[in-house]
């Protein structure tokens, strides 16, 4: 069961992931996009990282992907303009592409790892205990971040802002 | 039960197609949502590592890798718009100098 919701999940976030890559439509590929980030939710959720799942749906598929289709819609961005792929990219690429994935491929079977096998919810990592390490641990690194985002929201307002007025 | 090397594979290929949109794609949104991809596959290679270690740092760094795509995508989206306000495209090669 757990193999075929793995396999299932996963199946998902690599259709939504070359489905991105072929569509000529910016709209397109960021609803693929959304598909890929709550599969990958649903694989943390396998892992029993449960507050990453959730913090992925809310942040990632929520926030950041609402932006991006507002941005889209703002923009009005249709299909995109096509260059000509120069000569070289066909005649070097698309070999120096299959070398490297049958390179990629060769190390990975010749030394090929010990199985270890990781049963469902091997680790549990609740909101609670995760934000016990953020607030203990990792708690000035908690406390800058908060400093990078208060930069980043000023940083987008004075960008986005016409210079005019 | 799966192994984890599943999961690194899984990673390595959202990283892969991240960097081959980013190479490949001519709309600046587009470039921004690949490299979103290479976020999210380096973020599945660090929860299943959290996982092999049996130790929750890993979800730690997912939560601040998460909160600097976000202050990413904020700043970007508000560049993508003020170059579009100036350039009146979103295509990348056209937006080839800094000054106007």
């Amino acid at each position: 069961m757990h193999l075929f919701l793995f396999l299932l999940f996963a199946m998902f976030c690599v259709a939504g992931a070359v489905n991105l890559l072929i569509q000529p439509k910016t709209i397109n590929s960021a609803l693929s996009l959304i598909v890929v980030m709550g599969s990958l939710a649903l694989i943390y959720l396998l892992l029993g990282a449960e507050f990453v799942a959730v913090i992925q749906v809310i942040v990632y598929a929520g926030a950041i992907m609402v932006l991006f289709i507002f941005v889209i819609m703002l923009l009005n961005a249709g299909a995109e303009e096509q260059s000509k792929g120069s000569l070289a990219a066909k005649v070097l690429g698309i070999p120096g592409l299959l070398a490297g994935c049958a390179i990629a491929l060769g190390v990975f079977l010749k030394h090929r790892p010990q199985e270890e096998l990781i049963p469902i919810g091997a680790l549990y990592g609740p909101a609670d205990k995760v934000g016990m390490l953020i607030f203990t641990k990792y708690l000035l690194a908690f406390e800058v971040t908060s400093v990078l985002v208060l930069i980043a929201i000023m940083g987008a307002v004075v960008l986005a802002r016409r210079s005019d007025s | 039960m799966i192994p984890i090397s599943w999961y690194l594979l899984l990673s390595a290929f959202l990283f892969a197609c991240g960097v081959t949109g980013f190479l490949t794609k001519r709309n600046i949104i587009t470039l921004f949502m690949s490299i979103e991809l290479m976020l999210n596959g380096v973020n599945l290679s660090f929860v299943a590592f959290a996982t092999r270690m049996g130790s929750l740092d890993g979800h730690v760094f997912v939560f601040f890798v998460m909160v600097v795509a976000a202050a990413e995508a904020a700043v970007g989206l508000a560049i993508i718009i003020s170059v579009y306000r100036t350039r009146e495209t979103l295509n990348v090669d056209r937006v080839n100098l800094l000054k106007l």
